[in-house]
């Protein structure tokens, strides 16, 4: 887990990004790249910190809280440090249809944790999200881009296996 | 009704169809090459209306009628957006044509973007996919080193540039005017509408806001014309449309079905869903996403008045929400006999709960009501009076909201009491039995 920093920055690749972001919308429209710069900073940090926010009102000439009321929306960022490998895991109907919630409590007993918990060695956190659109292919979970579909609890264990070691 | 056709999937599983190369072996981007060259914007917008292709994000409102709203002010400039954000439970075909063929969508913006005299055009894709956001970029890139993008398009003098958004997990941001207001950077609440997006949209501009696949229809409708497209289907439910198939059936997944086949064909044929899974029984469908109105078993191959039920706009509506139901987004979500309805309910209760943005205190508030209530049925600890007070809160949701969101929580649970009332009943008066791991239910629903 990483420490609550006082001051953050970006790395120059980042900002470089930032920058070019900035240029995608309309002049003074600086504002719609919120979002995308938010995804840049919990891409580097793993979470999203009250530092980082007000370096994202920084870089982009708005009010700290115009960002804080944005991070705090979307349910994506998280805002408190987490594991290393943040597990999202569906919980919406047609997941449980394919038997998603068996699944579930495999996972939780697995980690030994309840959803929002971070394993004591640092490496995993449970979260619940909604619908992942792969319910087709589901139960389905994902860990930062990669998503991980038809699960089983052999397929499970396997994950965590490796993701482990 | 004519041969059946693929539009969108003809070319789907071709061996790298996601990269420019193999997309334009295959005819891609000749679309652009006639919109650019030899038609008009007006001409393109007239094929659109002509093929009567209706919006596929779920409200199903015609897309060239919307089109030829979008208001056209000098000087100032329109936008095309492009609806990705694709979070309503069941539905997952949007996310399935975008990794596959990623080049059909950027094809599609170019066309409509053309016919709409965009220069600008957001693809608005939920920031959970933000693999596909990477694959759409290099399309892009891919599109821009060839010339299909860019400032002066194939020598037309049309210049167009895209650009691909993430968003941050919330589904209201698939509501178009929330989408707007995320896609500036803020909260997405909803807004006010009058004004619609055509007049004051993204930036206070005039905006046309559709769904991928209502977009990816487009080349072919430039390449093929609007009659050839109006040929597929029945009456105004015209051209195909992208079913996702999820649930207890043997074959789930994405299937692209041209309107106007049977519900029965599209449930049992091997060349869509295969079947109930083995041995299983149908208990209930729910045919275009989480909020549309559930159907009990009896009411879904047939109307309540014994017509036969097709997958189209109005069949599915037919016995309004008495006996029938929306199509939707096309989610498709069969539930078998092992299937607790209270507990499906709840779910998707909790579902809307979650995801209310909070404005509107009916929405805020009923959302919450309603899955206290749900989930203390569903663990026996439910009353006779919890069934219409669940009904009641429903009804007070219903059209008090600034945007659907209200509506479509409460749908689910209006028709799931209202077909299988005796099943919630059942929870409440034998809760011992109810709570019971693996209980089901194992009654008639009602008869509507
Ligand atoms: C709560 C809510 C969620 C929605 N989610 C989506 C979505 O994820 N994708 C989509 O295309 N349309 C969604 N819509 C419908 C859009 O508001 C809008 O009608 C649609 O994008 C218009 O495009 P179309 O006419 O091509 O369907 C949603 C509507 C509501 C009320
Ligand atoms: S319900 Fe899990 S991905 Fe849709």
């Amino acid at each position: 887990m990483s420490e609550v920093e006082e001051r953050v920055a970006l790395t120059p690749e980042r900002l470089a990004k930032v920058q070019e972001i900035i240029k995608r919308y309309p002049a003074g429209q600086q504002k719609s790249a919120l979002l995308p710069i938010l995804h840049l900073v919990q891409e580097q940090f793993g979470w999203v910190s009250a530092a980082s926010m007000d370096m994202v009102a920084e870089l982009l000439d708005i009010q700290p809280v115009e960002v804080y009321e944005v991070t705090t929306f979307y349910t994506m960022f998280h805002l408190e440090p987490v594991g290393k490998h943040v597990i999202e895991y569906c919980r919406t109907g047609p997941c449980c249809n394919m038997g998603g919630e068996g699944v579930y409590d495999h996972l939780k007993n697995r980690l030994g944790i309840k959803e929002k918990e971070t394993t004591a060695d640092g490496v995993f956190t449970l979260k619940e999200v909604e619908c992942l659109a792969a319910c087709g292919w589901g139960p389905c979970f994902q860990i930062r881009e990669k998503f991980y579909l038809h699960l089983t609890n052999d397929k499970v264990d396997e994950i965590i296996d490796e993701l482990r070691n | 009704m004519a041969e059946i056709t693929k539009i969108l999937t003809e070319h789907i599983d071709k061996p790298g169809i996601e990269t420019f190369k193999v997309y334009r072996e295959n005819g891609g981007y000749n679309a652009v090459e006639k919109a650019l060259k030899e038609m008009t914007s007006d001409a393109i917008v007239e094929e659109v209306k002509k093929a009567g292709v209706r919006g596929r994000g779920g409200a199903g409102f015609p897309m060239g009628m919307k089109w030829s709203f979008l208001a056209k002010p000098e000087g100032v400039p329109r936008y095309l957006v492009c609806n990705a954000d694709e979070s309503e439970p069941g539905t997952f075909k949007d996310h399935y044509l975008m990794k596959s063929i990623p080049h059909l969508l950027i094809e599609g913006m170019i066309v409509s973007s053309f016919a709409l005299g965009a220069n600008k055009g957001f693809i608005y894709v939920r920031g959970e996919l933000m693999y596909v956001i990477r694959i759409l970029e290099n399309a892009i890139e891919e599109a821009k080193a060839a010339g299909f993008l860019g400032k002066n398009i194939l020598g037309t003098g049309y210049d167009l540039e895209l650009v691909v958004q993430p968003g941050g997990g919330a589904y209201i941001c698939g509501e178009e005017t929330a989408l707007l207001e995320s896609l500036e950077g803020k909260r997405g609440n909803p807004r006010n509408k009058p004004p619609f997006p055509a007049v004051k949209g993204l930036y206070q501009c005039p905006t046309v806001v559709n769904n991928v696949e209502s977009i990816a229809n487009t080349p072919w409708i430039v390449m093929n014309g609007g009659d050839k497209y109006a040929s597929f289907g029945v009456g105004r439910s015209t051209g195909t449309k992208l079913i996702s198939a999820s649930g207890h059936i043997n074959k789930p997944g994405v299937y692209e079905i041209p309107l106007g086949i049977s519900v029965r064909e599209f449930m049992e044929s091997d060349e869509y869903c295969g079947g109930i899974r083995h041995g299983h029984q149908l208990k209930a469908l729910v045919a275009g996403g989480s909020s549309v109105p559930i159907l009990p078993a009896h009411l879904v191959y047939e109307t309540a008045e014994g017509n036969e039920r097709l997958m189209t706009y109005e069949s599915l509506s037919d016995g309004g929400f008495a006996s029938g139901t929306m199509l939707g987004s096309g989610g498709f979500i069969v539930m078998d006999e092992t299937t607790c309805i209270v507990r499906n309910t709840w779910n998707f209760s909790r579902f809307y709960a979650h995801e209310s943005c909070g404005q509107c205190s009916p929405c805020r508030e009923g959302t919450g009501w309603m899955t206290k209530v749900l989930e203390r049925i569903e663990n026996g600890k439910g009353s006779m009076s919890d069934i219409d007070l669940l009904v009641d809160v429903a009804k007070k949701i219903e059209g008090n909201t600034i945007c659907p969101l209200g509506d479509a929580a409460a749908w689910p649970v209006a028709s799931a009491i209202r077909h299988f009332r005796d099943e919630f009943e059942w929870h409440i008066t034998n809760p011992t039995e109810a709570t019971k791991p693996g209980a089901i239910y194992r009654g008639e629903p009602i008869l509507a």
